[in-house]
């Protein structure tokens, strides 16, 4: 019949058309990037040996066209660089034994290692040494209780972060001897470093609560630095100081799971280098379950109404459905005495 | 004076007053349109559904809107979006209708082309019809910065600059439109009035006149047969309604409409609640940041085809900027439509299957605008900007050959029937 040929034709150009400015657009405007990795040792050689590859390109690119070489030279020797010290970062930490790790004793070298001078547990009585204001005065943002840290944060992402803060947060590009970060190395207290490592690992997650509700997820793991205002939370960091300290005033979260989705979300929290290189936020460390909580209180804070409108959806596009069976009968009977 | 008797009923009492029987005969039983339409002729009436969806999702928005650029994006993200009951489903549907007219409002435009209703008679249809395509894309891009997001602010800020490129008075123009030096509060403030009221009124006269301007050289038909209107229409009412080349607006025409438009609300309120993001870019769901370009801007995927005219121009010619012949390009793509019926030279009505040149002509016209549309959104790099570049001088060719393929078509044919 004529009218369904027309209508193929119409269709098909709707889709091309569709098909050209969404999905085909979006891919070439937004590169892929691998899935969110939570074993932090893989994903941060396999990120940094991905950055290599990319400067080599970048180098061939550079040479074929004759311009920019030596700028192109000096990253690449700065990306092989960093995934030297990445790699022998990271299979340093792979000798830590988590499984060895004692909890009592990590008390001891929690406290003996003088982490309660910035960081407080109030779980365990400690509060925090410093109030918000004179904190982010003195760091630039308020450093974390630690109550919940043992069940937000992957247990090798906490060794390694107590080790060696910037590799693990991946800040490299912001720290340097010169521009120490806030949290200093700890290099030991004599012993076994590795042993003492897995005791403070140990500690913190003996005393973190077997469960925690979203919210709680994201005061604990997001808030010193972001605000989310349509969830009436805000950053309990002087804004002053915040901005200083991170170059910019880190976004309210509000409308986030709107304007990224959770597939970017997924990756950027993982490790935000990989989805927007050279920012400021620090890769966090949260575990799998921790992410996915973060990113349903985003959800249902930004997308509040998610779920109502896909159930109204349903009704909605079913009412039309009889409307339109019920118009294409009405329409049978009428053009019959015409035809 | 009319003669006043006591009323049969409350319809005679309005017959009396109002002639709402010649009315009705006039609007809708005895406005007679020809049988040999197919769904394509059903587009008028599903844009003059969106067009009512528009107006009434909007007037529940503006009950909640803020246009201030300290609270816009929060009355629309939070207030409408999250605290009013059901904001979410004016927001989401007044945003995808917007989209969603366009497609129709290009279906309808080509439907005009390929059958050739635009001429002999019915340029006056065609004119109206493409001041309301002019009309819907200033209230379009009006309405795009009203939320106040990132892609907001930075189209407002590159679209109001292209008025920088007329000569002499560009830039006091571009400071007299925005009413400030930047896209800034009373830059909101302004198209907000525009979006909400001039725009408006003014779409509301121009399809009353486009609806007018129907009746007297009739709407046109799949073969563009020329009917004699009054023969036909006294045959439909002696009773001889299958012979009849006629068919009245209602209840027949309507009919039909009805069901079409049923379809496509199917369609419509499917991307609505399930398929929204190609009309509500997520992107504008961050707050417009002056401070923070974004990676890319783009326009809405509707006004993609003219934006790469303007982009597709990027080199220099002797002592002509690529951003003036761009711009040249932009304003000769603009108004080029406007001008379609002076431009086919051939005097006789025919859809494009039966003029051999035409024909082509069409397809590829077709071809180049959904190329342009897809270039106009891939980032300018590389061989994208060559494709580009040979689509929008495609574009401009095509046009320029438009007058002799007519006239050549009409020579060869004889004059078609």
């Amino acid at each position: 019949m004529r009218e369904l040929k027309i209508l193929g034709v119409v269709i098909f150009f709707t889709l091309v058309v569709y098909i050209g400015v969404e999905p085909f657009a979006h891919s070439q405007m937004h590169p892929h990037v691998a899935p969110a990795n939570f074993n932090f040792q893989e994903e941060s050689i396999d990120y940094a040996t991905e950055e290599v590859k990319k400067a080599e390109e970048k180098l061939d690119e550079a040479k074929s066209n004759n311009k920019n070489v030596e700028i192109a030279e000096n990253q690449l020797k700065a990306d092989k660089k960093l995934l030297d010290s990445t790699t022998t970062f990271w299979n340093e930490i792979a000798k830590i034994d988590l499984s060895k790790g004692d909890a009592t004793k990590g008390a001891e070298t929690f406290m003996n290692a003088g982490c309660v001078g910035c960081h407080g547990i109030k779980s365990q009585g400690m509060p925090s040494p410093m109030d918000d204001a004179t904190a982010s005065a003195s760091f630039g943002v308020v450093p974390p209780d630690l109550s919940t840290a043992g069940k937000l944060y992957d247990g090798t992402f906490l060794a390694a972060l107590i080790k060696d803060p910037v590799k693990a947060l991946k800040v490299e590009h912001k720290f340097s001897e010169t521009k120490p970060h806030p949290m200093p190395q700890f290099f030991g207290l004599g012993g076994d470093m590795n042993q003492e490592l897995a005791d403070i690992v140990a500690y913190l997650k003996s005393i973190a609560p077997k469960t925690l509700k979203d919210e709680e997820v994201f005061e604990n793991a997001c808030q010193r630095c972001h605000d989310i205002k349509y969830a009436k939370r805000f950053s309990n960091t002087e804004k002053g100081a915040l901005a200083n300290y991170m170059g910019s005033t880190p976004p309210d979260l509000s409308m986030m799971i709107r304007s990224k989705g959770k597939d970017y979300l997924q990756t950027f929290i993982n490790n935000p280098q990989k989805q927007l290189h050279g920012t400021a936020m620090p890769r966090v460390g949260l575990t799998k379950e921790s992410q996915e909580q973060v990113i349903n209180f985003l959800e249902d804070t930004g997308d509040r109404k998610k779920e109502e409108r896909e159930s109204l959806g349903m009704k909605v596009v079913g009412f039309m459905i009889i409307f339109t069976i019920l118009a294409y009968l009405w329409k049978v009977k009428i053009w019959r005495e015409v035809h | 004076m009319a003669e006043i008797r006591k009323a049969e009923g409350i319809g005679d009492w309005f017959d009396q007053r109002l002639a709402t029987k010649k009315l009705t005969k006039v609007l809708m039983t005895e406005y007679w349109i020809p049988k040999n339409i197919n769904f394509l002729w059903a587009m008028g009436v599903v844009l003059v559904v969106l067009f009512t969806i528009l107006i009434i999702s909007g007037i529940f928005l503006l009950m909640y809107y803020k246009p201030d650029v300290k609270l816009a994006f929060d009355s629309v993200n939070y207030t409408i979006m999250q605290e009013v009951e059901y904001g979410w489903l004016w927001r989401h549907m007044h945003g995808v209708a917007a989209s969603a007219i366009f497609l129709v409002i290009y279906i309808h435009m080509f439907t005009g082309i390929y059958y050739g209703s635009y001429k002999k008679g019915r340029e006056m249809i065609w004119l109206t019809g493409m001041a309301l395509f002019g009309m819907f894309s200033a209230e379009a891009f009006s309405g795009y910065m009203l939320p106040w997001g990132q892609m907001s602010y930075w189209a407002a800020q590159v679209i109001t600059n292209l008025f920088g490129g007329i000569p002499v008075i560009g830039d006091a123009l571009v400071i007299w439109i925005r009413g400030d030096f930047a896209v800034a509060d009373p830059t909101l403030t302004r198209f907000f009035m525009l979006h909400v009221l001039l725009l408006p009124l003014v779409i509301i006269v121009l399809i009353v006149v486009h609806f007018y301007s129907l009746r007297i050289p009739h709407v046109n038909n799949q073969e563009s047969e020329d009917i004699d209107f009054d023969k036909e229409s006294d045959k439909y009412l002696a009773g001889n309604k299958k012979e009849s080349k006629v068919v009245p607006f209602w209840p027949v025409f309507l009919s039909k409409d009805f069901f079409v438009s049923g379809a496509f609300l199917v369609f419509y309120f499917y991307l609505t609640f399930y398929h929204f993001d190609f009309a509500m870019d997520p992107i504008n769901f961050e707050p417009a940041n002056p401070m923070k370009t974004p990676a890319h801007i783009y326009p809405e995927w509707y006004f993609l085809w003219s934006y790469e005219v303007l982009r597709g121009f990027f080199f220099d010619v002797g002592p002509m900027a690529a951003m003036d012949i761009g711009l040249a390009a932009f304003g000769f793509a603009n108004v080029i439509f406007m001008v379609f019926p002076f431009l086919d030279r051939d005097p006789n009505v025919a859809p494009a299957h039966r003029r051999p040149k035409f024909k082509i002509w069409f397809w590829l016209l077709l071809i180049d605008m959904i190329v342009l549309t897809v270039y106009g959104k891939l980032p300018p790099m590389g061989i994208n900007t060559y494709i580009g570049f040979v689509a929008a001088v495609s574009f401009i060719l095509l046009f320029v050959a438009l007058p002799f393929i007519t006239k050549c078509d009409a020579k060869h044919t004889g004059g078609v029937k």
